[in-house]
């Protein structure tokens, strides 16, 4: 959080794109451990956010996630990102068992204009906090996952965006007849991050 | 009766229709059944008086007073909501149908345009172990988890694996007659004889037998080497015995009331008596008193030394239980006591030290108080307290589970065996008919033996086996013995 404020409760565009960044980058972390889809002993603690978060220490995954995060945190200060989705997928099928869905909205005025906002980073902190322990208590509801299964991360940008290099163009891998449970949402009043996901409904 | 309704569907050019006849509850009732919910407005209400047929217990409302076009717009306006509602919460699927059904219907609207969805090319690797080993075991499972292998609680047997005739067993809360040595052999005191049984052999003898009048045994306590073995007698004198040789090593003097409690700490033997002090004695020496602790005013009936020998617990009949240091006893400071717990409400004689975490004590109070709990005697902090509705007479930690067993008077005269730290009762035995004034653990930790005041010693294996090693049982043979 060291970069996101020059005094202590005015938020910039880089700001809120760093803190947004980073936050994606914990979120999926904490997905993949709390899914199971990665090992428990690939996953180093860390303080974060007032918690104890989990970071994969696989190199390609650290990666893999690294550079989307930090793509989407350019994304983020054009005000170009509107959705980041992370999709649990079986190996063997291919089928999509899960959908982790963060919509953001971002304040138009702040990326045009360049002005400021204010909000004290302990509210950001707590918003974050709040989203972390749903993820982790979301194990309580969503299906046991049986098979192995790897992740994936899309983009939402809107049509006109360019394509950076390295990054193709993917189809929205949605679920059919999904429950869908809304979690809470990050605000920083330049972006506001609405978290959801989306599960194959059991019947 | 007309209503506004009716009087505007009079002015309407259309013709009306008498609607068909329902056959139904409210055929005959009211003309009006179902006209300003439907739609279809075709109604014979401007022609027809109205009928009110008075029935019974039918609640029929009274549409005079009702203003029915609005109660109409009301609820098509509810409903029209309802499903505004119903479409911020779309899934995804949805969205997207609407989208490429917009898509088709207006192509030429650029707003509604999808958002181009990227992928980064380069995809993380698949984790190559197998699932089962992943986080699951971190985490609380969902209810669909197979085999709870490692909760399901093991099989305690609810029938005593044997039983003993123990007559003459004196009825007193505050002795403490019944003790286990390392050696595996039982020391009981019944009245006024203490007798030997070996577990291993099954063979029972008599170690001594007190011929002074009014005199009884008060407490038992075998010394660490499992060879000798301490009695405090009623006549306020400790007695040293040799149990392989079967002969009387020393007296000890010192109390001037009955002696109730004994507690060995390598060669320092504890006692606590009826006048509520606790005397120190050296047995290699013959100066044998090396101090004296007062902080009780009743007698003491619990005394346990901790495992590592370091802090000495004594529980009296004044509802106090104090917790001594040992470096503090030995340099003669004799009335300062490391901790004084007052919570309980009633004599606490059951008094247990953890195995398994060091500074844990755990003490049950009598019939007043019925509670146990659990201190921790380094800071002095009451960790836990559990109400068991029952007097607590003894309490034995398990050497292999987080388990704690606690012995019971009125009414049920049972032994629970608790979960520790969560305190869940995984165990409740019965059989005695008395209350359960002592429990003793065998030196391999499997069995527990209680004496209750129904002149019984029932042998029960509620500990089980310990994981590394698998002892054969051989040394309790199953016959039920008489000791006389």
């Amino acid at each position: 959080m060291g970069t996101a404020q020059l005094t202590r409760d005015v938020i910039t565009l880089k700001g809120s794109a760093a803190i947004v960044s980073e936050f994606f980058c914990y979120a999926v972390n904490s997905i993949l451990f709390q899914r199971g889809i990665y090992p428990t002993e690939n996953f180093a603690k860390v303080k974060k956010y007032g918690l104890t978060m989990l970071i994969c220490e696989d190199e390609k995954v650290k990666t893999f996630i690294n550079t989307v995060t930090k793509q989407m945190g350019d994304w983020l200060e054009t005000g170009s990102l509107e959705r980041v989705v992370l999709v649990i997928a079986s190996i063997a099928s291919g089928e999509v068992l899960e959908r982790w869905s963060f919509n953001i909205e971002t304040d138009k005025e702040v990326t045009e204009k360049g002005v400021t906002r204010e909000k004290p980073d302990k509210e950001i902190m707590t918003d974050i906090q709040g989203v972390m322990r749903q993820i982790t208590s979301s194990v309580t509801f969503l299906p046991h996952l049986d098979e192995a299964c790897t992740f994936d991360l899309l983009v939402y940008t809107p049509p006109d965006s360019k394509v950076p290099p390295l990054w193709g163009e993917s189809d929205a891998r949605l679920i059919n007849n999904p429950q869908v449970v809304k979690l809470r949402s990050v605000d920083t009043k330049v972006h506001r991050v609405d978290a959801m996901v989306a599960f194959k409904y059991d019947g | 009766m007309a209503t506004k309704y009716e009087k505007m569907l009079m002015k309407s050019p259309l013709t009306i229709t008498p609607p068909p006849r329902r056959l139904g509850l409210f055929t005959e009732r009211h003309e009006m059944a179902d006209s300003p919910f439907s739609p279809n407005l075709p109604s014979s209400a401007g022609c027809r008086t109205p009928r009110r047929e008075t029935q019974g217990d039918r609640f029929i409302p009274s549409r005079s007073a009702m203003d029915l076009d609005v109660a109409y717009f009301n609820l098509k306006r509810e409903a029209k909501e309802n499903s505004n509602a119903n479409v911020e919460v779309a899934s995804p699927m949805k969205e997207e149908y609407r989208r490429k059904l917009a898509e088709k219907l207006f192509p030429d609207s650029g707003a509604l345009q999808s958002p181009k969805i990227l992928a980064f090319k380069r995809k993380p690797p698949p984790s190559l172990q197998v699932k089962e080993q992943t986080a699951l075991e971190f985490l609380p499972t969902d209810a669909r988890v197979s085999s709870p292998s490692k909760f399901l609680y093991r099989h305690i047997p609810p029938a005593p694996e044997r039983v003993l005739d123990a007559p003459e067993l004196v009825d007193d809360y505050y002795l403490n007659l019944l003790d286990w040595s390392c050696k595996n052999v039982v020391a009981v005191a019944l009245g006024t004889t203490v007798y030997l049984w070996h577990a291993d052999t099954g063979a029972i003898h008599q170690l001594m037998s007190t011929s002074v009048v009014d005199d009884y045994i008060t407490s038992v306590a075998w010394a660490p080497d499992g060879n000798h073995i301490a009695l405090g007698f009623n006549s306020t004198e400790i007695q040293l015995w040799d149990a392989t040789h079967l002969t009387q090593m020393r007296r000890l003097k010192g109390h001037s009331a009955r002696v109730g409690s004994l507690a060995w700490n390598n060669t320092t033997l504890s006692s606590g008596g009826r006048d509520s002090k606790i005397i120190n004695h050296d047995v290699r020496i013959r100066d044998h008193m090396t101090s004296q602790l007062s902080g009780h005013n009743q007698e003491v009936c619990g005394l346990k030394w901790s495992l590592s020998g370091q802090q000495l617990a004594s529980g009296g009949n004044d509802n106090l239980l104090h917790v001594w240091d040992a470096a503090a006893i030995s340099s003669q400071a004799t009335t300062h006591y490391l901790h004084r717990f007052d919570a309980h409400q009633a004599a606490v004689k059951a008094l247990a030290w953890c195995p398994f975490q060091s500074n844990l004590l755990a003490s049950g109070g009598g019939t007043a108080d019925r509670c146990i709990k659990f201190w921790n005697t380094q800071t002095g902090a009451c960790i836990n307290s559990i109400d068991t509705h029952s007097q607590v007479c003894a309490l034995q930690w398990s050497q292999h589970q987080k388990e704690i067993l606690s012995s019971h008077g009125f009414s049920q005269y049972q032994l629970c065996v608790w979960k520790y730290p969560s305190m869940v009762k995984m165990a409740e035995l019965t059989g005695h008919t008395a209350r359960v004034l002592h429990l003793a653990q065998s030196p391999d930790g499997t069995t527990v033996v209680s004496a209750a005041a129904d002149e019984t010693l029932r042998f029960w294996k509620v500990f089980g086996t310990p994981p590394s090693s698998k002892k054969t049982s051989g040394g309790l043979a199953l016959r039920s013995i008489n000791i006389r």
